[in-house]
């Protein structure tokens, strides 16, 4: 593969992400490992279920009395619009508009930041009002399984802004593109891991 | 790098093999660490063996015991059997399905690696205060009261292994499914390919719950979480779901490769095509799926309901359906075939009655009323072993020999192959059948003794002596590698002389680029239809002689792995909360692992070619396939 090989919109292809063979076996391999991802997750969401509100005897914090929906609420469309701003930025990317690329991708990890910000906060005030990590089996379910995606976040966050340092100032090429695609890929994965945490840890958490 | 033969010092040699990409050197470093492991394993089970030989024994503590015997355990199949496995999925797989490498031959490098540190700091516990002793299944309630740090070494040790074992399984799958040489349809898939791509998948939707369960155990005993405790609120049975949505798929990820090589050798070994190659096929991905949905019947004890219970039960013996479908077969292919009665055809020929024996007694295990009875006596032992050692261990034993020459380019000795077949084969017997009746009469497992007016004593030493057949035999084996290895009397392509698929059209060993033209395979059992049609020059191939792309050698793998095994040991002895230095060691380890990713990323790997001139060469000198 020629790095110095300069694409112009018209000659970039449709599809840069799986134009090589490097691209497309780090396509599948990447859907495989996220299949991987998704039997953890489904392996904590179960356990998070099976512990819920289970705690020493008399334990006084439970699900619905606990959690509270309007700061998940905005955590929630601050991470959904993250996935649709990297969305845009795939757009560009295939467009091989490399500057607009980077610019939604910087807001998108913007958007990141400010969710696990939120985040961070919200496990403060929980192990302020004493609901720590070793408080009970409810705790430790609760933490790990939002902690494991809050993990996940700043994973991808370290991954979008290693990408864009590293290919400021050389652009878009054949080998860089699956690259910028994966992450993406990897970013909407975590999306709706969340929208799934959001439904069954916090709402019907506080339904009760 | 050049493909010309050259002198190489030890160190060169040392750094070649640290650093290599190369599917078949790390099928060799697989084969090596896993056969190392073997042995450990089974030293292991001889210390069993000898402290069971005779009633109120006392060769070995009650404490120890506990610790040989977990270790022995989870050494044999996550270290050696899985390994080894590996090792000849590595060495063989790409080579059926004519691809130049692996999908990602870094990664392969780095599953090598990982599994290589989880083992050495598992075995390290013997040395630093204790192996873990809550046997390989490590049942919660047992574990979290263990003192030392035996448990702690088991939870991080599989951690590390596992992640390279489901790296390894990624990398597999998107081998098959993106780099088959022209022509080779799914449907033209070799038995032992196609194992090999539901192990894999198998490998990728079972390791995480093991790794979700072991997370807990550490964060439990690390970070007083409280997953397992039930004064907290938690709740022991979890892991136990969570080991076994991971332990019975673990089973089949054994077995189907096993399966895959044992139906290779029926077809060579019997000069036919393969009887029913769809229906093999089938049954293989039937087993993969029914095997999610068997885990509780190793739980019917726990007290989770008639209606669960009988779920299970069902569900258990479907799964004996395909798995029969499958020893027709291979009834079927040898028979009115022309045998040659081979080393590896006797394992073929042995696994088969041994194979349906432990088959049978799970079906037995599957009605839940009668393993009310069964369970957790010496009857389970006997059951899994006749699985374990009468299916896998033979069909790693009978892989040794068939795939030797591929592997090291000459042929282990077939008298010497047939000494450790008769004695391993008659030590297996000797050792495991007996024990079915140990079962029967009331003897528990993992008991480290038991009293002489039991009436167990004479069935225990026969089962002890059998193992020392079985030993015998592994001796030999061991003679029979070193004598061949001094001989080093070279063999060609197809040294058997009856391959049927395209790893016998290649040299052995092969040329480190594999083909130097991508054969196109025009049906079922490729090689043999060109040998059938009297092709001089090997294979058709599909594509003219050209420059090849190649990856380079990395030692980044080592590094990211080795990180991980530091940071271990700084999480390991944190928990004694009386040590400063651990926060940095872990803090070190993972900077190392992270870092070494980082610099993974970023750095530009764009590989090296070989030149058509070079390759030209190597074909005129007999060293590569091609047109000459």
């Amino acid at each position: 593969m020629d790095l110095n090989k300069k694409y112009t919109p018209q000659s970039w292809p449709d599809h840069p992400e799986t134009a090589t063979m490097e691209g497309k076996n780090k396509f599948i391999g990447f859907w495989l490992l996220l299949a991987a991802e998704t039997v953890t997750f489904a392996s904590l969401f179960a356990t998070y279920l099976a512990l819920k509100d289970k705690g020493p005897s008399g334990m006084e914090f439970a699900a619905s009395n606990l959690f509270e929906l309007p700061l998940v609420f905005a955590m929630t469309m601050i991470l959904l619009t993250s996935s649709l701003t990297s969305v845009y930025a795939m757009y560009h990317m295939k467009n091989h508009n490399f500057k607009a690329m980077q610019a939604w991708l910087g807001i998108t990890v913007l958007l990141g930041a400010t969710f696990l910000g939120l985040e961070i906060y919200e496990f403060n005030h929980y192990v302020h009002l004493g609901f720590g990590y070793t408080h009970s089996a409810f705790s430790a379910a609760f933490y790990t399984l939002v902690g494991t995606h809050g993990a996940h976040v700043l994973f991808g966050l370290c991954w979008f802004i290693a990408l864009m340092v590293r290919n400021s100032k050389r652009g878009l090429n054949m080998y860089n593109a699956p690259k910028f695609y994966l992450v993406s890929l990897y970013w909407h994965f975590i999306d709706v891991v969340w929208v799934f945490i959001f439904t069954v840890v916090y709402l019907m958490g506080v339904i009760g | 790098m050049s493909s010309i033969a050259q002198k190489k010092g030890f160190g060169a040699a040392m750094w070649d093999y640290l650093t290599t990409v190369d599917h078949k050197k790390i099928a060799h470093l697989y084969l090596a660490s896993g056969g190392i492991f073997f042995l450990i394993g089974g030293i292991e089970a001889m210390l069993i063996r000898i402290q069971l030989m005779k009633a109120g024994n006392d060769f070995l503590s009650a404490g120890t015991y506990n610790e040989v015997l977990t270790m022995h355990g989870t050494t044999m199949i996550f270290l050696a059997a899985m390994p080894i496995l590996l090792a000849f999925m590595n060495a063989i797989m790409p080579l059926q399905i004519g691809a130049r490498d692996v999908a990602f031959p870094f990664l392969n490098s780095l599953g090598f690696w990982l599994f290589f540190f989880g083992g050495v700091f598992l075995n390290l516990s013997w040395f630093l205060g204790g192996a873990p002793d809550a046997g390989w299944t490590n049942y919660a309630s047992l574990a979290i009261a263990s003192e030392g740090h035996g448990i702690d070494f088991y939870a991080l040790g599989l951690t590390i292994s596992g992640f390279g074992t489901l790296i390894s399984g990624i990398n597999f799958l998107v081998t098959i499914i993106n780099m088959r040489a022209p022509g080779m349809t799914y449907m033209r898939m070799p038995l032992f390919t196609w194992t090999t791509f539901v192990a894999s998948a198998l490998i990728l939707l079972a390791f995480p719950p093991l790794t979700v369960g072991v997370f807990f155990m550490v964060f439990d005993r690390m970070f007083g979480a409280n997953f397992f405790d039930v004064t907290m609120g938690g709740n022991t049975i979890i892991w136990e779901h969570l080991f076994w949505i991971f332990g019975h798929p673990e089973v089949y990820i054994l077995i189907l490769p096993a399966f895959g090589i044992f139906s290779e050798i029926f077809a060579i070994f019997s000069r036919k095509r393969l009887f029913g190659y769809t229906a093999l096929v089938f049954a293989t991905i039937l087993i993969g799926f029914y095997g999610f949905m068997v885990w509780a019947h190793h739980m019917f004890t726990v007290g989770l309901g008639p209606t669960a219970n009988a779920v299970f039960a069902l569900a258990t013996m479907i799964i004996a359906v395909p798995t029969g479908v499958k020893i027709f077969n291979w009834l079927l292919t040898i028979w009115g075939g022309s045998i040659s009665f081979t080393t590896p055809m006797m394992y073929a020929i042995g696994f088969i009655p041994s194979f349906v024996a432990g088959g049978v007694t799970g079906v037995m295990q599957a009605i839940a009323p009668l393993d009310y009875q069964l369970h957790d006596s010496y009857f389970i032992v006997a059951h899994f072993h006749y699985v374990i050692v009468g299916g896998v261990v033979l069909a790693i034993l009978a892989a040794t020999h068939l795939y030797w020459p591929k592997m090291f380019g000459t042929m282990l000795s077939e008298k010497l192959g047939k000494w450790t077949f008769w004695l391993f084969f008659i030590g297996f017997h000797l050792t495991f059948f007996i024990q079915h009746f140990l079962g029967l009469m009331g003897m528990p497992r993992r008991v480290y003794t038991f009293g002489a007016d039991q009436g167990w004593d004479l069935f225990n030493a026969i089962s002890s002596v059998g193992a020392v057949f079985m030993a015998a035999g592994v001796i030999i084996l061991l003679v029979n590698v070193v004598m061949t290895s001094i001989k080093n009397e070279r063999v060609g392509n197809d040294p058997w002389g009856d391959g049927r698929t395209l790893e016998w059209a290649i040299a052995s060993p092969p040329p480190f680029y594999n083909f130097a033209q991508t054969p196109l395979v025009r049906g079922l059992d490729t090689f043999w239809i060109e040998k059938m049609e009297g092709n001089k020059e090997g294979m058709v191939y599909a594509e003219p002689l050209e420059e090849i792309h190649m990856p380079n050698g990395s030692f980044v793998p080592v590094v990211m792995s080795f990180g991980l095994f530091v940071a271990s040991f700084g999480a390991l002895y944190n928990m004694d909360g009386d040590k400063g230095w651990t926060i940095p060691v872990i803090i070190i380890g993972l900077a190392i692992t992270f870092g070494s990713m980082l610099f993974r990323s970023l750095k530009d790997d764009l590989g090296f070619h070989i030149s058509k001139e070079e390759l030209m060469r190597d074909v005129k000198g007999g060293k590569s396939d091609g047109l000459k």
